[in-house]
C-alpha cells in the first residue's frame, strides 16, 4: 500500500519532468501520451486504493522534511475517507481534462509546456489533498497557485493576461498570509502539525474556544483567498484569460475547492468555534449571491461560468457554515462534474466559434455542435438543480440544512438558486438557440469538436447525470453513501450537531419549492431569449444605474485599485523620492557629521575626503577606549 | 587543522595571483576556490553532528594580551563557510576577464576576502574576529573602488565610513570585556560566562549592535546599502549581498544572544519594531524602484530584515531558520543579480521599462529565472520557503502580531518580485539581438537553480549540522 501511495502523485511528477524537459525528443504524440498517461495511472491507483479501502485513515510517513527543535514536520500522507474523494475527483476529472487538452490546445506552439504546466498542477493538487499535516497541505496549495499563475499567463505576449496571472496570485498570497499564521498557531498551541496529533489534542477543548476560533479564522482567510470568497473573489473571473482547459480544471473543478477541502479536514476545530461558522456562513450566502446577480448580466460565456463558479463555491461554504460538511463536499463533488462539463463545453463553442467567447454573436448553435449542445444541456440543468440531474441533490442537502438554521437564510438561498437557472439558461439559449449572429465566415467553419473534445465531454454529462447517486438522501429512498464514506473523518464532530430533523413532509415540501422556482426561472429565461429574443444591451451606457453597478462587479476591483493599490504605490513613490535620500539618508549622515564636528580642530578637514573620515574615526575610537578605561 | 586550511589557500593564493598574467590568473583562482570547495564538502561530511565546536585550531598568538589564534567551526560556523566557499567559486567562474582593466588583481581582492570572511566565520577568538571582520572590508573596498561605476568614490566611502565606525564601536566593546574578563583572554567562550551587570550590558549591547545593524543593515543605517549594492561591479555586489550581509546576522548570534541576554530582552522589542519596519519599507521601496539592480537590493535589505527578525526572536527555531536562510539567501541573490548582470550586458543599462519579451527568445533564462523567483518569494520546495517559514514561527511565538508584520512580505515579496519578471521576460516585444543562456551562464544559473530546490525539499542537509 505505502509504494502505491506514493505513486500517485509521483507519476503526475514524473510526468512533468519528463515533458519539460524532453518534448523535442518525445513529439507531440508521445508528449501527450506521457501526460495523459500518467495521471490516468494515478487515477486507476487511486480507484484500487479506493476499492482496498477499510475505511480506516492511515498516515504513511516518507521522510523527516523539517525537524528543528519543537518544530517536527514530516513528509507524509493520510489516506481516509475524504481524502480518497478528493484523489478520485482530482485524478479522474484531471485526466479526463487532460485528454481534452490534447484535442483542444494541439495547434499551440507551446503545447508540450501547456501539458507539462497541467501535470505539475495535478502533483501539486494531490499534495495537497494527501498531506498528513498543514504544512503539507501548504505546500500543495502555493504550489497549484504557481501553477494556475503559470497557466493563467500562458499566453504571456499579452499583458492583460500577465496582470490577471499576477493579480491571482497576490490575492492568494494574502490568504496565504492568514493561512500560514493559522498554521503557526496550530503549532504554538497543540506543539504538532500533523492533523491527527492537533485534531485529537484538540477535542479537549471546549466548544467557543478564543485560540480555536482564531485558528479557524486565520485558516478561513486563506480559503477565501483559495476559493475566492468575498472579499478576496476578484481574481478569479480575471483568471479566465487562462486557457479554457485550465478554468475547467484549475478554476472550476478542483483548486478553488482547496478552501472547502482545508475547512472539512479541520472539522474537529471549526465545529468548536460556532463563531467562525457563523461568518463562514455569512460570507458564503453573500458570495453565493452576489456573484450570481453578476452572473445575470455577463456576456462573455466564460465570465458567466466563472460568477457561477464563485456562486457555487459560495453555496459549498452555505453548507460548511451550517455544518453540513458532506453536503459541502458533496456538492464539491458534483460541482466538479457539472462545471467541468460546462467549462469544456464552452471550450468546444469557443473551438468552433473561432475564438469568439461573447454570447451576443453566438446563436443556434445546437444544430451544428449537437455534442456540445446536448452535454451543454445536461450540465446547465444539472447546476440549475432540476432532478433527477446531480446539481438538485447537492444543493438540496445544502439547503435544508440551511432552512433548519433559518428559513430566512434558506429564503436568500433559495433566490440564489433561482438566479443560478436564469443565468445558466440565459446563457444555453443565447448560445445554442435562435438565429446565429456570427459572421458568414464563422458560419462556414462551424464544426463539431474531435472525440479527444467529445468524449470527455460525455463521460463527464454521463457523471453531472448520475453523481446524485452518491449521497441520495433517505427520504427519497436512498442510504447516503458519500454520508457513510465520510463517517470516520466526521463521527467526532457528528456528535456536537443535532442533525436537522426536518418532518418528511417538510422535505418533500421545500424540495418541490426548489424545483418550481429552477423551473419558473427557466421558463422565464425562455421567454425572455427564445420566445421574445431579446438579447443583451450591446452598449454599457444604456445600462440602468443598479444594473450597471452590478455589470461592474460593484466596482470592488476599482475599489481595491484606487483605495489600496494606487495610494501605496504613491506614498512609496514619494519615500523613494523625497523621505529615503534626504529625511533618512540626510539626518543618519547629519547626526554623524555633527558627532564628528565636535572635533573642532579638525573641522577644516570637513571637505568628505577619505583622510578626514579616517583621522576622525580613529579620534573618535581612542575617545571612546579612553571613556571605557575610565568607567 | 583543515579550518586552516580553508583560511590559507585563498589567503595564499590571493597573494600570489596578482603577479600572475590574466590567463594564469584565472586558472590559479579557480583552482583555489575549487580546493577550498572540496575541503568544505569533506568537512560537511565528517561533521560530527552530536558535538558542537570541533575541526578545532587553538595557538597562542599575544600571549601578554591573551590573544589566541583560535579557529573552530559548529553548525552555523559551517553552513556559513559552505556559502562563502561556493559563493566564492560562482563568483570566480562568473567573472568576465575583458570586462576588468585588470582581472588578476581583481581575483587577488575576491580570494582575500574569502579568506577574511572564512577568518570571520571561524574565529573563536574575539580579537582575531575583529581582525578578520576589518580585514574583509579591505578587498572589498578595493573591488568597489578600482571596478565600480561612476560616482563609486563618493558612496564606497560612505560605505567605508558607515562600516568602519560601527566596527570601531564594537573594537571598544571587546576590549572592555576582555577588561573584565577574568580568564584574562579574548575567548568569545568566556566572554558568555562573564558577569555583566545590567547597565554594563546595556552599553556594551549597543557597541555590539551598532557593528552588526550597519552590516546587516537594520533600518534606519541601510542608506549606505542599496548605492553601494548599485555601484560595485556584480561581483562586488553578491560578495556584499550573499555573504558579506552574513556577516552581520551571524555577529547577532555569536555575540549578542549569549552574552547580553538581558538587554536584548529589554531591547529587542524596539529592534523588532525598527526591522519589520525596514522589512516593508525595503519591499515597498523595491515596488517602485526603476533600476533592477536597486530593485534587487532594496529586497535584499528586506529579506535581510526577516533574517534579523528570526535571530531577535531569540527561538531555537528562530535562529536556526535566520541561520538556514543565510545560506539561501545567499545562493538565490547570487542568481538574482546574475541574472541582472546578465540583462545589463545586454542592454547596456538597467531601467526596468526597457526591458520586456525576453522570454520569447530566452526561454531557459526565463525558466531558471522563475525558479530562483520562486526561492526568493519563499515558494514551497525551495529553500526560500524553509527559512521564511522557520523564522516566521519562531517570530510568531516571540509575537503574533510581529509575525503578521514580518508576514507582510510574504504578499509585497510576490508583488515586486511578478513585476520584475513581468516587465523583463513577459510581453510581445522581443528584442532581436539578446543569446539566451549557455554555457558557463546556463551552468551557473542551474547550479543555483538546483541547490534552490535540494536544500528546499531536503533541508536536512543543513538542518541537521544545527
Amino acid at each position: 500500500m505505502d509504494q502505491i501511495v506514493w505513486l500517485i502523485p509521483i507519476l503526475p511528477l514524473l510526468g512533468f519532468i519528463v515533458v519539460a524537459f524532453l518534448h523535442r525528443m518525445l513529439g507531440n504524440t508521445l508528449v501527450s501520451a506521457v501526460a495523459c498517461g500518467t495521471i490516468l495511472g494515478s487515477f486507476l491507483l487511486s480507484i484500487y486504493l479506493f476499492t482496498s479501502f477499510d475505511g480506516n485513515g492511515q498516515n504513511i510517513t516518507y521522510f523527516d522534511w523539517i525537524n528543528i527543535a519543537s518544530l517536527h514536520v514530516p513528509f507524509a500522507f493520510l489516506i481516509d475517507g475524504l481524502s480518497l474523494v478528493m484523489l478520485l475527483v482530482v485524478t479522474g476529472i484531471g485526466f479526463l481534462i487532460h485528454l481534452y487538452s490534447v484535442g483542444y490546445m494541439h495547434d499551440d506552439e507551446r503545447f508540450p509546456q501547456f501539458m507539462s504546466y497541467l501535470n505539475l498542477f495535478v502533483f501539486f493538487m494531490l499534495l495537497l489533498v494527501m498531506g498528513n499535516n498543514y504544512i503539507v497541505m501548504f505546500t500543495g496549495w502555493e504550489g497549484v497557485g504557481l501553477c494556475s499563475y503559470l497557466l493563467i499567463g500562458f499566453w504571456f505576449k499579452n499583458h492583460s493576461y500577465n496582470n490577471a496571472a499576477n493579480k491571482a496570485f497576490i490575492m492568494n498570497r494574502i490568504g496565504d498570509l492568514g493561512f500560514l499564521l493559522g498554521i503557526f498557531l496550530i503549532w504554538t498551541t497543540f506543539d504538532s502539525v500533523i492533523y491527527s496529533e492537533v485534531f485529537g489534542s484538540a477535542e479537549s477543548y471546549s466548544k467557543g474556544d478564543k485560540v480555536i476560533t482564531s485558528i479557524t479564522l486565520l485558516l478561513f482567510i486563506g480559503a477565501m483567498g483559495k476559493s475566492a470568497q468575498i472579499p478576496l473573489y476578484t481574481w478569479l473571473p480575471d483568471a479566465m484569460a487562462g486557457p479554457t482547459p485550465v478554468s475547467a480544471l484549475i478554476h472550476a473543478a478542483t483548486m478553488v475547492t482547496a478552501g472547502v477541502y482545508m475547512v472539512v479536514r479541520s472539522n474537529i476545530l471549526y465545529t468548536l468555534s460556532p463563531d467562525t461558522l457563523n461568518l463562514i456562513l455569512g460570507i458564503g450566502l453573500a458570495t453565493a449571491f452576489f456573484a450570481a446577480t453578476i452572473g445575470l448580466y455577463q456576456n462573455d460565456i466564460k465570465k458567466v461560468l466563472a460568477y457561477s463558479t464563485v456562486s457555487q463555491l459560495g453555496f459549498m461554504f452555505i453548507g460548511l457554515g451550517v455544518g453540513a460538511y458532506t453536503a459541502g463536499i458533496f456538492h464539491l463533488v458534483t460541482h466538479a462534474f457539472f462545471k467541468a462539463l460546462l467549462f469544456l463545453g464552452a471550450g468546444s463553442v469557443i473551438h468552433a466559434m473561432g475564438g469568439e467567447q461573447d454570447i451576443r454573436k453566438m446563436g443556434g448553435l445546437r444544430s451544428s455542435i449537437k455534442i456540445t449542445y446536448l452535454t451543454f444541456l445536461i450540465g446547465t440543468i444539472a447546476i440549475s438543480g432540476i432532478p433527477p440531474f446531480s446539481g438538485f441533490f447537492s444543493k438540496d442537502e445544502i439547503l435544508m440544512h440551511l432552512y433548519s438554521k433559518s428559513p430566512l437564510l434558506w429564503f436568500i438561498g433559495i433566490v440564489s438558486s433561482a438566479l443560478t437557472a436564469f443565468y445558466m439558461f440565459r446563457l444555453l439559449f443565447l448560445t445554442f438557440w435562435g438565429d446565429f449572429r456570427g459572421t458568414k465566415h464563422q458560419a462556414d467553419h462551424l464544426h463539431e469538436s474531435p472525440y479527444s473534445m467529445t468524449v470527455p465531454l460525455m463521460i463527464l454529462a454521463l457523471l453531472a447525470f448520475v453523481g446524485g447517486a452518491l449521497n441520495i438522501p433517505e427520504v427519497m429512498g436512498g442510504n447516503t453513501a458519500l454520508h457513510h464514506f465520510l463517517q470516520k473523518v466526521l463521527e467526532s464532530t457528528e456528535l456536537r450537531f443535532v442533525s436537522p430533523h426536518l418532518t418528511h413532509t417538510t422535505e418533500y415540501v421545500l424540495m418541490i419549492i426548489a424545483v418550481a422556482i429552477a423551473a419558473i426561472s427557466s421558463w422565464f429565461a425562455y421567454d425572455t431569449y427564445v420566445v421574445k429574443t431579446k438579447l443583451p444591451v450591446g452598449n454599457e451606457d444604456d445600462l440602468k444605474n443598479l444594473v450597471r453597478i452590478i455589470y461592474h462587479k460593484y466596482y470592488i476591483d476599482e475599489l481595491y485599485e484606487k483605495g489600496i493599490v494606487k495610494p501605496l504605490n504613491w506614498i512609496s513613490r514619494q519615500i523613494n523620492k523625497h523621505v529615503e535620500p534626504k529625511i533618512i539618508d540626510g539626518t543618519v549622515e547629519g547626526s554623524a557629521n555633527i558627532v564628528l564636528s565636535f572635533s573642532g580642530t579638525i573641522r577644516q578637514l570637513q571637505t568628505g575626503s577619505i583622510g578626514f573620515y579616517l583621522v576622525a574615526m580613529v579620534l573618535s575610537f581612542v575617545l571612546l577606549f579612553a571613556l571605557a578605561l575610565i568607567i | 587543522m583543515l579550518t586552516l586550511l580553508l583560511l590559507a589557500v585563498p589567503f595564499v593564493f590571493g597573494l600570489i595571483v596578482h603577479l600572475l598574467n590574466e590567463r594564469n590568473a584565472r586558472f590559479a583562482a579557480l583552482f583555489s576556490t575549487i580546493i577550498s570547495l572540496g575541503i568544505t564538502s569533506y568537512l560537511f561530511a565528517t561533521f560530527d553532528r552530536e558535538s558542537g565546536m570541533q575541526f578545532e585550531l587553538n595557538k597562542v598568538w599575544v600571549k601578554d594580551l591573551g590573544i589566541n589564534f583560535h579557529l573552530a567551526m559548529d553548525g552555523t560556523s559551517l553552513i556559513l563557510i559552505a556559502l562563502t566557499s561556493l559563493i566564492s567559486l560562482l563568483v570566480v567562474i562568473s567573472t568576465e576577464q575583458s570586462k576588468f582593466s585588470n582581472p588578476a588583481l581583481f581575483y587577488t581582492f575576491v580570494l582575500l576576502m574569502q579568506s577574511a570572511l572564512t577568518g570571520v566565520f571561524t574565529s573563536q577568538d574575539a580579537f582575531l574576529f575583529y581582525v578578520f571582520w576589518e580585514l574583509a572590508l579591505i578587498p572589498i573596498y578595493f573591488i568597489c573602488f578600482l571596478f565600480g561605476e561612476e560616482g563609486r568614490f563618493r558612496i564606497t566611502l560612505k560605505f567605508f565610513a558607515y562600516t568602519l565606525a560601527g566596527s570601531l564601536l564594537m573594537l571598544v566593546g571587546i576590549i572592555y570585556l576582555r577588561s573584565i574578563n577574568p580568564e584574562q583572554n579574548f575567548e568569545i567562550s568566556s566572554f558568555t560566562k562573564i558577569v555583566l551587570n545590567s547597565s554594563e550590558q546595556k552599553w556594551l549591547f549597543w557597541l555590539f549592535l551598532a557593528a552588526f545593524a550597519v552590516k546587516i543593515p537594520i533600518f534606519p543605517l541601510h542608506t549606505w546599502q542599496p548605492d553601494t549594492y548599485v555601484n560595485a561591479p556584480f561581483q562586488g555586489t553578491v560578495l556584499l549581498g550573499s555573504v558579506m550581509s552574513k556577516m552581520g546576522i551571524y555577529g547577532l548570534i555569536r555575540f549578542i544572544l549569549p552574552i547580553f541576554p538581558d538587554a536584548l530582552n529589554e531591547y529587542s522589542g524596539m529592534l523588532m519594531f525598527l526591522v519589520i519596519f525596514g522589512i516593508i519599507y525595503g519591499s515597498l521601496m523595491a515596488w517602485v524602484q526603476q533600476d533592477i539592480k536597486r530593485l534587487l537590493a532594496y529586497s535584499s535589505f528586506a529579506h535581510m530584515g526577516i533574517m534579523a527578525a528570526g535571530v531577535l526572536s531569540n527561538t531555537n527555531v528562530g535562529v536556526s531558520g535566520a541561520v538556514f536562510q543565510m545560506f539561501a539567501h545567499g545562493v538565490y541573490s547570487f542568481g538574482l543579480f546574475y541574472i541582472v548582470y546578465l540583462l545589463e550586458d545586454f542592454k547596456g543599462n538597467r531601467v526596468i521599462g526597457n526591458f520586456g519579451g525576453l522570454r520569447n527568445i530566452a526561454p531557459k533564462l526565463a525558466t531558471v529565472f522563475l525558479i530562483i523567483l520562486l526561492g526568493s518569494v519563499g515558494l514551497p520546495l525551495t529553500n526560500g520557503f524553509i527559512g521564511e517559514f522557520m523564522i516566521l514561527s519562531g517570530v510568531f511565538t516571540y509575537s503574533p502580531n510581529a509575525a503578521l508584520f514580518a508576514g507582510l512580505s510574504v504578499i509585497l515579496g510576490a508583488v515586486y518580485m511578478l513585476q520584475f519578471y513581468q516587465k523583463t521576460m513577459l510581453g510581445n516585444v522581443a528584442p532581436d539581438s539578446f543569446n539566451d543562456i549557455k554555457g558557463k551562464s546556463f551552468v551557473l544559473l542551474g547550479i543555483v537553480s538546483l541547490i534552490i530546490i535540494l536544500t528546499g525539499v531536503f533541508p536536512a542537509i543543513l538542518t541537521g549540522l544545527l
